[in-house]
C-alpha cells in the first residue's frame, strides 16, 4: 500500500441544532422542559399529531431565532414561511417535521473561529453560514437495550421543542477546528440567552458533513465521497469522530486509488464507546422529504422595526467582548480568551472587578488563576462563589496602594473563602481589614517601624552583613528573608530599600 | 307535535312556549333515526344516552329561567370528521374505528357552549374523499329521496339526516363541494364559508387550505342560526380570520336590492342534465321577476379548476394522512415483520381504495422532479382562477349555478370511474380554490323526484349576502317545504 498521498484538504461542514429556551413549544402551549422521567406529560392533541390538531406559531421562538440569526450576521429574510418535511419514523408522530425548506428565517452569516490558542499571535478564521432556520424537535424513540426484543417506547415530551438548525459552509478544515466552531457556537447562543446549550440533555447536537481532497499516484486532485456524521452530541465526540473519519477516508482513498465504486453521499453514524463511524444509510434509503409550504401555517413577516428591535437589544457578542479586553484592557490575547470562554457571568465578574481596583491585568491574573482554580476545586459557578467582584476588587485595590503584598492578598483571599456565609454580616471592606488586623498582615512601609527588625537582623548576620558591605550584592537576600519572616505584611522592596539604606551608612 | 322536519326557528318558538322539550323532540329524532336509518345509513354513531341526558339538563335550565344559547336545546347531527370527547371520531375509516378523541374540535365547543343537543356522528366519504358517501368503509348513506341513489358527498350522512327530519341542523365540511353537493342530492340547505371563516381546529383534515367547516339546514334561517354559532375567530387556527361575525339572520328578510346575478354560460353546456339546466334556469327567472339583474360574466380559468384540485387536494391529503402509520393510534395491523412492514401492512389494510388512491396521486405530485409541474403548477393555477373571481365580483353580487350535473345519482353508478367522478366536482370546487363563501339551496325535483339545487357564490365574507339572495328565493318558491317519501311519515 503507498502512503496516501499528501497533502491533502480536510473539508469539514457543520449543521448545528440548538434548542430554544422558551417556556412552551414552538406550536403548541405545552412546557418546554427537559423532564425524561416523566415521559409524555407535557404534550397535547397538537404535539401529539392527533387527527384535526393544528399547530400556532409561537412568536417567542422566531424573537429568539432572530436574535441568533442577527448574533450570527445572517440577514434576517422580510418574509419566511414553514414547510413540511416529510418522513416516517415514530418519533415523528405527524410522519413530517414543521421546518423550513427554501425561505428560511435567515440567510448567510458567519462566525470567526480562532485558529489557535498560542497566546497573541492568534489569528481567526471565518466559518460563513449558509443558512439558519427554524423547526420543531422530534420525540425521542426509547428502544430496549436488554436485547430481549421488548418493545420500543416513545417519549413525545421534546416534540414540539424550537429547534435552531445553523448550516455552515464548508469552511472548516479539521477536527479541532470544527470542535473550536461548535465551542464558539455554544458561547454565542449561551451568552444572548436563547439556549441552554446543554449537550446531555440535547440541546445542542450537531451533524457533520466531511470529505477530503486528496492527489493520486498520478497527481490528479480527488474528493472523497461526502459523509454525514449523524447525531454528535459532545465536543469530544465532534473531533473525535471527525478525526477517525478523515482517517478512514485516507485508508478508503488508499486502497481505492481514489476510484470509488459508489460516489453517493453516505449517511454513517458514530459510536463513542467504539471510537468509530459506521455506515448507517444508503442511497437506496435516499429520502426524499417532499418538502411543500405548511397550508395549516400562514407565511410569516418580519417587520424591520422588529428586526431593529433586536439588533439594538443584542448583548456585547462574546468576539467583540474578548477584543475589547484585548484593545482597551490590555489584556493578554489569552486571558481575555480564558475570561470570555467562561461565559457571560465570570466575564461581568471580572469586569466588574477590573473596574473597581483599576487594574485590569492584576483582575485578569486574579481572575483566570486564582478565582478560576477556587471554582473548578468547588465545583461553583461564579454566582455562588463566596467572594463577590467588591471583595476582590477590595483586595486587590489594597496590593495597587502598597497596602497588601500579593502574598497577604492570598492569606486574605482564603481566608475570605473559609469565611463561615452564615456568619457575622460586615461589609467586605471591614471583614478584610479585620482579617489584615487579626493576622498582623498590614504591610510594614515605613521605615521607622522597621528599622529596630532591620538593626536586629544586622546584628544577628555581621558575616552577611560584611559580605554586602565588601560588595557581594548577592548576601543581602539572606538578610531580606529574614527581615520578611519577622515582619509579617513587609513590602519585600521597602524592606531592600531599608536595608541598603542602612547597610550604607 | 313538533318534529325535527320542522324548521330550526318554529322548534326554538316552541321550545320557549313550552308547547315542546329538548327531551321530547330529542327523543323525536332518536326515534326517526331508529325508524330509518337502517335504510339510510346517515349516522356512524348515534350518541342516545349522553344526548337525552343533555336535552334533559337544558329543558331544567330552561325550567330554572336561566340564560340558554342560540340552539336552546336544538339537537345537532355532526360529521364524523370532526373530532368530539367521548364520542367516537372515525372519519368512516377503518383506520380510526374506535379512536375517541381526548378533545373536542372548536365548533363542537361552540355547539356545546350553544346548548345544542349533540345527537350523533354522521357518516361521509372515507376522509371526506368522495362525492357519494359510497366510500365510507361503513356503508353508504342513500338520499331520504329515493333510496336507490346516494346522498352525495362526502358530507352525504349530515344532508341526509338532515332531510329525513333526523336533526333539524347539522354540520358538514366541504373540500370541493362536500356540503353543497349532498345538500342538493338531499334537497336541504347547505352552506360552505369564507376559508377562515369558522376554524379547523378539530376538522380532521383532508387538504388543509381547502377544508372549511359549514351548516346544514332544511331552511335558509337554520343555516343562518348555526353559522352564527360555527363562525368564530379561533386562535388555535392560524389560518381562520379576525373579522366581525355578523348577525346573519338579522338580515335576512331584507331583500337586496338592485342585486345582480352573475351567470356563467359555460356552467350550461354539454353534461349538465336536462332537469338540473330547467332548474336553473327557472331559479335565475325567479331572481329576474324579484327584480334583479342577471349578467354575463367570463371565467376564463374554471376549465383548468378539476386539474388543479385533483392536484392540490391529494397533495395536502398524502401529508396529512401521513399521520396514520399504527404507531400512536388506529389502526395497526396484526402481524407484520419490522417497523417499514408494520407501515405498509397497517395502511394498506385500513384505508379504503378511494383514500389509497388519492395519497398515491399526491406523493406523487410532490416528489423531487415532479413537485414544480404538478403543485407548484397548481397553486400558480389557483392564483388565476382566484383572480377571475375577484374579477367576477367588481360588477356581480353573487353568481348563480348548478351545484351538480346531475341529482342524486343511482349508488353504484360512477364509484368504479373515478374520473367521471371527478369531473362531476366541476361546479363546486372553485370555490375552494378561491377561497369563496358558496351555498346550495333546494330549486326543484327533477322529473322523477329527485331534489335539485341552486348554488350561490359570494365574495370572501358575504355570507350575509349569500343567505339574503337565498332567502330571496326561498320565499318566492318554497321548495323547502317538501318533505321526502319516508315509509311512516306518509301515514
Amino acid at each position: 500500500m503507498t502512503a496516501p498521498c499528501s497533502p491533502a484538504t480536510t473539508i469539514i461542514g457543520l449543521e448545528v441544532h440548538v434548542q430554544l429556551l422558551t417556556e412552551t413549544k414552538i406550536f403548541c402551549g405545552c412546557l418546554n422542559r427537559f423532564n425524561p422521567e416523566e415521559p409524555n406529560v407535557q404534550t397535547c392533541p397538537v404535539c401529539l399529531g392527533l387527527p384535526g390538531a393544528l399547530p400556532v406559531m409561537n412568536r417567542r421562538a422566531l424573537e429568539l431565532a432572530i436574535r441568533a440569526g442577527l448574533a450570527l450576521s445572517g440577514t434576517i429574510a422580510g418574509t419566511t414561511k414553514w414547510d413540511r418535511k416529510q418522513y416516517y419514523y415514530p418519533d415523528l408522530p405527524k410522519a413530517y417535521q414543521i421546518s423550513q425548506f427554501d425561505l428560511p428565517f435567515c440567510d448567510g452569516g458567519w462566525m470567526d473561529v480562532d485558529d489557535a490558542d498560542d497566546g497573541d499571535e492568534t489569528q481567526a478564521s471565518r466559518i460563513r453560514l449558509i443558512r439558519v432556520h427554524l423547526e420543531e424537535d422530534a420525540g425521542k424513540n426509547l428502544h430496549d437495550e436488554t436485547q430481549r426484543g421488548r418493545d420500543s417506547r416513545i417519549d413525545l415530551n421534546r416534540a414540539g421543542t424550537p429547534l435552531l438548525e445553523i448550516v455552515s459552509e464548508p469552511d472548516l478544515r479539521s477536527a479541532a477546528q470544527s470542535r473550536r466552531y461548535l465551542e464558539e457556537m455554544r458561547l454565542l447562543m449561551v451568552y444572548l440567552g436563547v439556549s441552554d446549550c446543554n449537550m446531555q440533555e440535547g440541546s445542542l447536537r450537531c451533524d457533520a458533513n466531511i470529505n477530503l481532497e486528496l492527489v493520486n499516484d498520478d497527481g490528479v486532485a480527488i474528493r472523497t465521497p461526502i459523509v454525514e456524521i449523524k447525531n454528535l452530541n459532545s465536543f469530544r465526540g465532534v473531533e473525535a469522530a471527525l478525526e477517525y473519519e478523515i482517517g478512514r477516508q485516507r485508508q478508503e482513498f488508499a486502497e481505492c486509488g481514489g476510484v470509488y465504486a459508489d460516489s453517493e453521499k453516505q449517511t454513517r453514524g458514530w459510536d463513542a464507546d467504539r471510537g468509530v463511524t459506521f455506515a448507517q444509510r444508503g442511497k437506496e434509503d435516499a429520502a426524499d422529504y417532499r418538502y411543500f409550504p405548511d397550508p395549516d401555517l400562514v407565511p410569516v413577516q418580519i417587520a424591520a422595526e422588529w428586526i431593529e428591535e433586536l439588533r439594538t437589544g443584542l448583548c456585547e457578542l462574546p468576539a467583540a467582548r474578548r477584543q475589547r479586553l484585548v484593545d482597551d484592557l490590555k489584556l493578554s490575547r489569552y486571558d481575555a480568551s480564558v475570561i470570555i470562554d467562561q461565559g457571560r457571568d465570570l466575564a461581568d465578574y471580572f469586569e466588574a472587578v477590573a473596574q473597581r481596583c483599576g487594574d485590569p491585568k492584576r483582575a485578569a491574573n486574579w481572575v483566570t488563576q486564582d478565582v478560576l482554580r477556587e471554582l473548578n476545586d468547588r465545583g461553583q459557578a461564579i454566582g455562588d462563589f463566596a467572594i463577590d467582584a467588591d471583595g476582590l476588587a477590595a483586595i486587590l485595590a489594597r496590593i495597587a496602594s502598597g497596602d497588601l503584598t500579593t502574598r497577604s492578598a492570598r492569606e486574605v483571599f482564603t481566608a475570605l473563602l473559609d469565611d463561615d456565609p452564615e456568619g457575622e454580616q460586615v461589609t467586605v471592606e471591614a471583614r478584610i481589614d479585620e482579617i489584615i488586623s487579626d493576622r498582623g498582615l498590614a504591610t510594614i512601609a515605613d521605615s521607622g517601624a522597621l528599622e529596630p527588625l532591620i538593626d536586629a537582623v544586622i546584628e544577628r548576620n555581621p558575616q552577611a552583613a560584611a559580605d554586602f558591605r565588601g560588595g557581594k550584592q548577592a548576601a543581602i537576600g539572606k538578610l531580606i528573608g529574614e527581615v520578611m519572616r519577622e515582619a509579617k505584611g513587609a513590602d519585600p522592596q521597602s524592606v531592600r530599600a531599608a536595608l541598603i539604606e542602612r547597610l550604607s551608612s | 307535535m313538533a318534529t325535527a322536519l320542522e324548521s330550526s326557528a318554529t322548534l326554538l318558538d316552541q321550545l320557549t312556549d313550552g308547547q315542546t322539550t329538548s327531551l321530547r323532540l330529542t327523543q323525536d329524532c332518536l326515534d326517526r333515526i331508529a325508524a330509518h336509518d337502517t335504510a339510510i345509513g346517515a349516522f356512524l354513531h348515534v350518541d342516545s344516552e349522553p344526548a337525552l341526558a343533555a336535552a334533559a339538563a337544558i329543558d331544567r335550565r330552561r325550567e330554572a329561567g336561566e340564560p340558554l344559547g342560540l340552539l336552546a336545546g336544538l339537537p345537532v347531527a355532526v360529521k364524523d370528521v370532526l373530532a368530539t370527547r367521548g364520542q367516537p371520531t372515525t372519519c368512516a375509516s377503518r383506520m380510526l374505528q374506535g379512536w375517541v378523541p381526548p378533545y373536542d374540535a372548536h365548533v363542537v365547543e361552540r355547539l356545546r357552549r350553544a346548548d345544542a343537543v349533540l345527537i350523533g356522528k354522521t357518516n361521509m366519504d372515507e376522509f371526506a374523499m368522495g362525492s357519494t358517501t359510497e366510500n365510507s368503509a361503513f356503508g353508504p348513506t342513500r338520499t331520504p329521496w329515493r333510496l336507490d341513489c346516494a346522498a352525495g358527498g362526502s358530507s352525504g350522512g349530515s344532508a341526509a339526516a338532515v332531510a329525513a327530519g333526523m336533526a333539524p341542523l347539522a354540520v358538514g365540511s366541504d373540500t370541493g363541494g362536500s356540503i353543497r353537493q349532498p345538500a342538493s342530492f338531499c334537497g336541504v340547505v347547505g352552506l360552505k364559508p369564507t376559508y377562515g371563516r369558522v376554524s379547523r381546529y378539530g376538522l380532521v383534515a383532508f387538504a388543509s387550505s381547502l377544508d372549511q367547516v359549514g351548516p346544514f339546514s332544511g331552511d335558509v334561517r337554520g343555516a343562518a342560526l348555526l353559522l352564527e354559532v360555527l363562525a368564530d375567530h379561533d386562535p388555535r387556527d392560524a389560518t381562520c380570520a379576525d373579522e366581525p361575525v355578523p348577525a346573519y339572520r338579522d338580515q335576512l328578510e331584507r331583500p337586496l336590492d338592485a342585486l345582480r346575478v352573475g351567470i356563467c354560460r359555460d356552467h350550461f353546456t354539454e353534461g349538465l342534465d336536462k332537469d338540473v339546466d330547467e332548474a336553473v334556469e327557472a331559479a335565475i327567472d325567479v331572481y329576474r321577476r324579484l327584480g334583479a339583474e342577471i349578467h354575463d360574466i367570463q371565467l376564463p380559468h374554471a376549465r383548468f379548476a378539476v386539474a388543479c384540485y385533483y392536484l392540490v387536494a391529494p397533495s395536502e391529503a398524502s401529508s396529512n394522512l401521513a399521520r396514520y402509520d399504527g404507531v400512536h393510534y388506529g389502526a395497526r395491523s396484526d402481524d407484520y415483520d419490522g417497523l417499514v412492514d408494520m407501515y405498509c401492512r397497517s395502511r394498506g389494510e385500513a384505508f379504503g381504495a378511494e383514500v389509497k388512491r388519492r395519497i398515491m396521486l399526491g406523493t406523487y405530485a410532490l416528489s423531487a422532479g415532479y413537485y414544480d409541474a404538478f403543485y407548484l403548477k397548481a397553486q400558480k393555477v389557483r392564483r388565476l382562477i382566484q383572480q377571475d373571481y375577484q374579477q367576477a365580483f367588481t360588477s356581480v353580487d353573487v353568481i348563480a349555478s348548478p351545484v351538480a350535473p346531475t341529482p342524486a345519482i343511482p349508488l353504484g353508478s360512477l364509484v368504479s370511474d373515478p374520473l367521471q367522478m371527478y369531473l362531476a366536482d366541476t361546479y363546486t370546487i372553485s370555490a375552494n380554490l378561491a377561497g369563496l363563501p358558496g351555498l346550495s339551496l333546494p330549486a326543484g325535483f327533477s322529473d322523477d323526484g329527485r331534489p335539485i339545487g341552486l348554488q350561490l357564490l359570494a365574495p370572501p365574507f358575504q355570507e350575509s349576502r349569500l343567505l339574503q339572495a337565498a332567502a330571496m328565493h326561498e320565499r318566492e318558491t318554497q321548495w323547502h317545504l317538501r318533505r321526502p317519501p319516508l315509509a311512516e311519515d306518509s301515514s
